[in-house]
């Protein structure tokens, strides 16, 4: 299995090839978010700007609320991830290690339910975000979201509780401590690369979630960036704001690149926890 | 351990918010979603449903089986011990992580009849005619764009799961292959392949029936068109319910896709079966 000077070359050419592929529809919306307005839509394209001009992110800002937008994805995201740990927590130690008689049926019921498509659920989702007065309403996303991930958040969290030792538990209870006092002092600190990596997925998947979004929120006071962003699409005389676009994709996409970047391990770890378990 | 039965109702109340909120979250809605469901009979005479059944199906079994070959060649590659292979993961991981609809406006700039980098780029390299290429414009050529920005978006995925599998392959299996003479593709034939095998499965069907819901991708790049000709079945349906407010038939629509879905992932779960070796 000694490789070669020419399999080493080659090797070196597949990864950069594998890197660049995936960069570069990102890279080339930074480029276009940097270029002076006039160069935006230049024929022929120009691969570089002139200038490093950033009237794309001002004018982003200006032209719609896309502060408001930002905050209002931020909002979801965090409510979203705090509510689906917590229930997620709960409902995975219960399956995982309180013995409830019925659980391997529900969990198999849960990822059943993941598996539909956002769309067999939004109309009906719609009626009753009307009923409890949720729709336009940031709260009214975070628990359709937090349902969404659950499934994912419980599976992905009771693998890993199956995986810790049950005799420190055993002695705590021993030691006096009720269940409840077991889960948050023993085992929660226990858990938290499991916690954490569920939490950063939820996180990505509220951020960028278009469906849900698009159907309850009409009204920019809870709108989020997905959302916001595809209405740029200007379907309207004038002529689309690219620049302005680009620049959005760039601000609402960094996060998620900083965070990929940051926790990639714990990233692999938790999809392949969730979609190969399942 | 010993009370964890005696109290067995009781521990259901652990798991009980977190079922509650995806009861009436999930649940409810897909149940009301089959009720609110009529005009079955209109299915068969909707000119537009098998088209859109077609579409829908083609675009599933292009993406999932292009995405399949790249991520297992990603995997492979990725897989390799090489230094800098966590940052290249990462990297990697960062089309998946980006919010589609988000993305998807990024690729109808790259897709811009005028300026568009794609059009440019062919030209340069003599595989247009001419660098103004209007590709969201023509049925064929927007199919092939949701495609390119499908497989770009999901192919990381694919790659992580397949990665996953590779881990689970004991060493000494290409070691006892290495030793019988066994070449680089022989081996991978020989040992990857077969032993992937179960990965492989669970991914595809994973990725099929994500792909056959697809609506945010194609919303945002091709808006279902030029002239509704790469709608998928999600989103025709939200187009009936939500611009034509034919609720019934919307949910009819939705509940043929659920049940396409069924029959799909019942046929190649049957299909892996009966290609032997589980």
């Amino acid at each position: 299995m000694r490789p070669t000077a020419r399999g080493r070359a080659l090797f070196a050419l597949a990864v950069a090839a594998v890197a660049a592929w995936s960069l570069a529809p990102f890279l080339w919306q930074l480029i276009t978010s940097l270029k002076p307005a006039a160069e935006v839509a230049a024929v022929p394209v120009r691969y570089w700007p002139s200038t490093l001009d950033l009237s794309s992110y001002a004018q982003m800002f200006r032209a719609r609320p896309f502060a408001l937008y930002i905050w209002n994805s931020f909002v979801v995201g965090v409510g979203t991830t705090a509510l689906t740990t917590a229930l997620g927590v709960c409902a995975a130690y219960a399956f995982s290690r309180l013995g409830l008689p019925g659980g391997r049926a529900a969990l198999i019921a849960i990822l059943g339910l993941s598996l539909f498509p956002g769309t067999v659920l939004i109309v009906p989702l719609k009626m009753l975000a009307a009923k409890a007065g949720l729709l336009n309403s940031r709260l009214g996303l975070v628990i359709a979201y937090t349902a969404l991930n659950l499934p994912f958040a419980v599976w992905v969290l009771k693998a890993f509780f199956d995986r810790l030792p049950k005799d420190i538990e055993e002695a705590a209870w021993l030691d006096g401590l009720s269940r409840w006092q077991t889960l948050w002092m023993i085992v929660l600190p226990l858990a938290a690369p499991a916690v954490a990596t569920t939490a950063i997925l939820v996180f990505i998947f509220s951020w960028n979630e278009f469906l849900i979004a698009q159907t309850l929120v009409s009204r920019d006071a809870a709108r989020t960036v997905p959302v916001g962003i595809a209405m740029l699409s200007g379907v309207t005389v004038y002529e689309v704001p690219w620049g302005q676009i680009a620049a959005a994709v760039v601000v609402t996409t960094l996060p998620v690149v900083a965070m990929v970047l940051a926790f990639q391990r714990r990233i692999v770890e938790g999809l392949t926890a969730g979609a190969v378990k399942g | 351990m010993r009370d964890h039965s005696r109290a067995g109702a009781v521990n259901w109340l652990y798991a009980a918010p977190a079922l509650l909120v995806m009861a009436v979250v999930s649940l409810l809605p897909i149940g009301y979603t089959f009720r609110l469901a009529g005009e079955y009979h209109r299915l068969w005479v909707d000119t537009r449903f098998w088209p859109v059944v077609r579409t829908t199906l083609s675009l599933t079994a292009v993406t999932v089986a292009l995405e399949l070959l790249l991520g297992l060649a990603m995997a492979l590659v990725l897989w390799s011990p090489f230094p800098g292979r966590g940052l290249v993961r990462a990297v990697v991981l960062i089309p998946w992580a980006l919010p589609t609809a988000v993305m998807a406006m990024a690729w109808r700039w790259i897709f811009n009849a005028d300026s568009g980098v794609m059009g440019d780029l062919m030209f340069r390299l003599g595989l247009a005619a001419s660098p103004q290429v209007p590709w969201l414009a023509d049925a064929t050529s927007a199919f092939w764009a949701i495609v390119l920005a499908d497989v770009w978006k999901t192919t990381p995925f694919m790659a992580v799961l397949l990665m996953s599998g590779l881990a689970a392959i004991p060493d000494e299996l290409y070691e006892a292959a290495a030793i019988d003479g066994a070449g680089p593709v022989r081996r991978f034939l020989v040992v990857t392949l077969p032993l992937l095998k179960p990965t492989i499965v669970v991914a595809v069907i994973f990725r099929a029936i994500q792909t056959f819901g697809l609506f945010d991708l194609v919303f945002v790049l091709t808006g279902g068109g030029p002239g509704g000709r790469t709608q998928t079945i999600a989103v025709y349906a939200y187009d009936v319910v939500f611009r034509y407010q034919e609720l019934a038939y919307g949910c009819a629509l939705v509940v043929a896709m659920a049940l396409c879905l069924v029959l799909m992932t019942s046929l190649m779960l049957a299909a892996s079966r009966r290609g032997g070796a589980r």
